[in-house]
């Protein structure tokens, strides 16, 4: 398979989505700009321009019409994926590290950092997607405030109504955060990756350790493959922690672990920084076969 | 099996070790009782018998002798007179302080005073204990013996079915003994250094052997046979009471020699290299090094040296810890000195000998000096002078056949620096000294070939001023001619020039070596080398007893550590967090450089091999098992069949069972997910995506879709000047 490189952006990625088709690639980062491409190709499809502070992250509703993202210009900004149009924008009192649309696609999650005395909270927005896409809730349906930790990261299993916190546990080792989560397609489990340089799958139904995937390095990202039972791991060490980094020192590589049984399958080289995120196209246009596998299936 | 990192619970690592074992017994026994203010005196029994008018005569003649140990005057000499005014053949005497006193008691107890008499002294709190009626059993009580209790075979591992080897591992805070899965002295016991002492382990099970309680010690080092332990702390121990093995001779001392069978001290010694007792401000004290080993064994543990710099050479009988001649040797000058590490016989030489190297700087117009000494006899076999001389190392064979002397000289001017060998035949007549001084180069490793007669170093020129990285070194090899029965001349094999390498490391079993580049930043080769190569030779090396060859060179990313395993199969190659936090790790090679495998561990610290003590088959039964190899291997080889065999069926198996237990996990999930949405009176289809006015549907019902691709490709390019 042959890589394909997008460049468009001038500072580092922060978060990258593919659409629920596969044919849309979005990344955020932190110049302030949204960009959408034809994921066949790597062609810019276009930008959505209006933030005014880094891009922390984004999400793409299951419908691929509104794109969701969260700055640390305190505002939430909803678009009109086709017309590059900003719908709404929703103002938070600090930066918005996280938003995830509900499955569904009617709930919109919002996670704010802990940050200038304000606690970090996650706001559950209504999504409407009516004639008039401009015509949003101005206020949260939910509100949940994050009293005792520090929210990074969050996901939605299936929409419950409450807020209430069912469990807390504590999975990754102390002081070390947590920089991903994803959920696996049957909203079943999730995947945490986290800086104690280990990925964890957890049910979702009672947070239950049920694998770990251990590498060398601290994790920025972790995704689950929908098709076949791998994970694929990404990380490195932060330049700001290192005073000299080499290529050979940093451990950039994309890491594939066979999800059941915990082993590392492979690496993918390529990249000269940390990695900041990863997400697998959904419906596969990549099937993470072998050569074999597919040679096996053209007969 | 040994406990691995896993089992190694933390109360193994720290606790328990006071208070598992009674000292009771030995607390009564050794209990000191300061308070009964007496420690300055002595009692001196055993002299002789005189009127009274010759007492005097007598005092001052036994003062002479109390003096050379403590300050003592006529008035504190107490000579009581009988009726009959005779004395009464003892006396009492007044040291100025308690240390006086007891090196009164050390040192004059037992000496002839005369060819009649010799004197007894005691302690007036010890008589004051021990002598008055009742307080000692006048019937003799035997001590009730021990029951017999079964120590755990303290070398097992070498009974493994497939002689595996055992290595240690250091890392983070954690000591773990794994087996090799593939092959000190002599191996038989583990220690591990703690604030309270040191501890030793062995057996099977690594259970504790025995304690060595020397407060904060820091640098430990066992006697080649095992028999001792030498142990060092900078900081003086200060016996406290109820410290049951420790007794006030070891106050203040720094450095202590153990009987590793008993337990306890042998004999305690201030250690020379530490300054001066610092004079108010301890933080401005001058930090000298310490001279480790500071002490060194004979080859068969019977006498051990210790070396005042500069000064004296002082060698002690064990286990009895006197001074071979009861005194030390003086040599002025000294700076070195090496044992040899075994035991030789010189030709024409009957009686027994351990024989050790020492040598002695130039000191004004006087040639610097290289001798080799007989003990202990104390004679000096062989010297050597040399001129213009800036260091010396001496290096011994490990067979202790040659002694290479490797002189670093320095031209006139002092500005250009070269390296001598000069070797010392140990085994030949008169020992006869050969120079190998075709050398242009300073040499800045050296290392013999164990039990062999070839060895390899490593010169260097002058490192450019203001250079970043080192000079380039050049790796030579050397062997003796062949001549017959003996051996010959030691002459050049090849040099490797143009090397960055620094480390030697000979396979334990000779023949293999390692020329490696250690704690460097920037090359981190490994240069595999086979001195008995069995192919074509090198013509003009015809006459040499070596063909070198170059097996295969290897990377080891930030290398520092080589360690060959004891049968010279395997060597590991490591990078330690001491010198360096990259990358820090193991890998294992076969001894012709290939990797067998790689374990990069955080926090890596040590790798050690257990050592092998020395085999007992005969000569001939080593040769039939070389004989017979092939067969041997053929059995082997079906072993590691086998176990691998068993090994991938587990993992096939443990997949299974992995697998079944997802599958039936996801399943059961699934189910609770389609209760929990009925409880909620959520639609079935409330994961899937909301109809939008102008989106159609993601998903399956699109049928599917068409990527087009195009690629292309260079086939040919070619280059035409045009005009």
């Amino acid at each position: 398979m042959r890589p394909i490189l997008l460049s468009g952006h001038e500072r580092s990625l922060t978060q990258i989505r593919f659409n629920r088709d596969g044919d849309l690639l979005f990344s955020v980062s932190k110049d302030k700009i949204v960009c959408a491409w034809w994921s066949a190709n790597g062609e810019r499809l276009g930008t959505y321009n209006g933030h005014q502070g880094a891009v922390w992250t984004v999400d793409v509703s299951p419908n691929t019409v509104l794109l969701a993202t969260g700055s640390a210009d305190n505002t939430v900004r909803l678009w009109n994926i086709k017309t590059g149009e900003c719908v709404k924008v929703w103002d938070f009192p600090t930066a918005v590290k996280r938003v995830a649309f509900s499955p569904d696609g009617s709930k919109l999650l919002a996670v704010t950092e802990k940050r200038m005395g304000f606690l970090g909270t996650i706001a559950v927005l209504d999504i409407n997607y009516g004639e008039n896409l401009e015509d949003q809730a101005a206020e949260p349906s939910l509100k949940i405030t994050c009293e005792d930790s520090k929210a990074t990261v969050a996901g939605w299993s299936f929409p419950r109504q409450t807020g209430d916190q069912l469990l807390n546990v504590q999975v990754h080792e102390f002081d070390s955060q947590i920089n991903d989560i994803q959920f696996s397609s049957d909203r079943t489990s999730f995947l945490t990756a986290s800086k104690d340089k280990s990925a964890k799958l957890l049910s979702v139904r009672d947070l239950n350790i049920l694998k770990t995937y251990t590498a060398d390095t601290p994790l920025n990202s972790a995704s689950i493959t929908p098709k076949k039972d791998y994970v694929i791991l990404g990380g490195g060490q932060a330049a700001m922690d290192v005073t000299t980094t080499s290529a050979r020192q940093g451990k950039f590589e994309a890491r594939f672990y066979h999800k059941i049984f915990e082993d590392e399958i492979g690496r993918v080289r390529g990249h000269f920084g940390p990695l900041n995120t990863i997400d697998v196209h959904p419906p596969s246009y990549f099937d993470f076969m072998y050569e074999v596998e597919r040679e096996q299936m053209r007969k | 099996m040994a406990p691995s990192f896993e089992q190694l619970s933390e109360q193994d690592l720290h606790e328990e070790e006071e208070e598992e074992i009674d000292f009771s017994d030995l607390k009564a026994q050794f209990e000191v009782k300061a308070d009964e203010g007496l420690d300055t005196f002595v009692v001196i029994d055993g002299l002789p018998v005189v009127p009274e008018d010759s007492k005097q005569k007598l005092i001052k003649f036994l003062l002479r002798k109390l003096n050379t140990v403590g300050n003592t005057s006529e008035d504190a000499v107490f000579m009581p007179v009988s009726d009959k005014g005779m004395s009464e053949g003892f006396a009492f005497v007044e040291y100025e302080t308690p240390e006086q006193a007891v090196a009164a008691v050390k040192q004059l107890h037992g000496v002839p005073l005369d060819k009649k008499h010799t004197l007894a002294v005691n302690k007036l709190m010890d008589i004051e204990r021990y002598g008055r009626e009742g307080r000692v059993d006048e019937e003799y009580q035997a001590p009730p013996v021990e029951p017999f209790k079964e120590k755990e075979h303290l070398r097992s591992w070498m009974g493994d079915s497939s002689a595996r080897d055992q290595f240690a591992l250091y890392r983070n805070d954690k000591v773990g003994v794994f087996w090799n899965n593939n092959g000190p002295p002599k191996g038989t016991f583990l220690a591990s250094v703690h604030p309270q002492g040191v501890q030793l382990w062995g057996g099977a099970s690594f259970s504790k052997q025995k304690q060595f309680p020397h407060p904060f010690v820091q640098l430990i080092e066992f006697s080649p046979l095992e028999g001792y332990l030498t142990t060092w702390s900078a900081r003086p121990i200060q016996v406290e009471e109820g410290q049951p093995i420790l007794t006030n001779e070891e106050d203040g001392k720094n450095i202590i020699v153990w009987d590793i069978e008993s337990g306890k001290p042998l004999r305690s010694f201030v250690s020379h290299d530490l300054a001066a007792p610092p004079t108010g401000e301890e933080d401005v004290a001058p930090k000298k090094k310490v001279q480790w080993p500071a002490f060194k064994w004979s080859a068969d543990e019977k006498y051990v040296a210790r070396m005042l710099q500069g000064q004296s050479l002082s060698i002690y009988e064990v286990p009895n810890m006197n001074l071979v001649g009861r005194t030390s040797v003086k040599i002025e000058g000294v700076s070195d000195f090496e044992w040899s590490p075994a035991t030789v016989t010189r030709e024409g030489v009957k009686q027994y000998e351990q024989l050790l190297c020492f040598w002695t700087p130039e000191i004004g117009s006087n040639p610097a000096r290289v001798a080799m000494m007989s003990v202990p006899s104390k004679e000096i076999v062989r010297t050597r002078n040399l001129f213009n001389v800036s260091d010396v190392k001496l290096h011994w064979q490990s067979q202790g056949a040659y002694v290479c002397v490797k002189v670093d000289r320095h031209s006139k001017s002092k500005k250009s620096m070269a390296t001598n060998l000069e070797i010392f035949r140990v085994k030949e007549k008169g020992v006869p000294v050969e120079v190998v001084d075709s050398l242009k180069d300073t040499v800045i490793n050296f290392a013999w070939e164990p039990n062999g007669s070839r060895f390899v170093l490593i010169t260097t020129g002058e490192a450019p001023a203001g250079a970043a990285v080192g000079p380039k070194t050049g790796v030579s090899f050397f062997a003796t001619e062949k001549k017959g029965s003996t051996a010959g001349n030691f002459k050049l094999v090849r040099t490797v020039e143009k090397k960055t390498s620094n480390g030697i490391y000979w396979s334990p079993k000779g023949r293999f070596v390692i020329v490696a580049t250690v704690h460097s930043q920037s090359s981190f080769d490994l240069d595999f080398y086979d001195m008995d190569f069995e192919g074509e030779k090198v013509e003009a090396e015809k006459d040499l007893a070596a063909n070198l060859q170059l097996m295969k060179t290897v990377e080891h990313y930030g290398v520092t550590d080589v360690q060959w395993d004891s049968t010279g199969r395997y060597v590991v190659t490591s990078a330690s967090v001491w010198t360096h936090s990259m990358e820090n790790g193991w890998n294992l090679h076969t001894f012709s450089g290939n990797t067998l495998s790689e374990n990069p561990t955080e926090k890596f610290k040590q790798f050690l091999w257990r050592p092998r003590p020395p085999t007992f088959l005969s000569k001939e039964e080593q040769k039939q098992v070389r004989k017979n190899l092939r067969e041997y291997s053929k059995e082997f080889d079906e072993e590691d069949k086998y176990a691998v065999d068993i090994a991938n069926t587990a993992v096939v198996e443990t997949r299974k069972r992995v697998l079944s237990e997802w599958v039936a996990w996801i399943r059961r999930e699934k189910e609770i997910q389609a209760e929990e949405k009925d409880v909620f009176g959520l639609p079935e289809d409330a994961d899937s995506p909301k109809h939008a006015r102008d989106a159609p549907i993601g998903g399956s019902d699109e049928g599917e879709a068409v990527v087009e691709e195009i690629v292309e490709e260079i086939i040919e390019e070619t280059e035409e000047v045009i005009g």
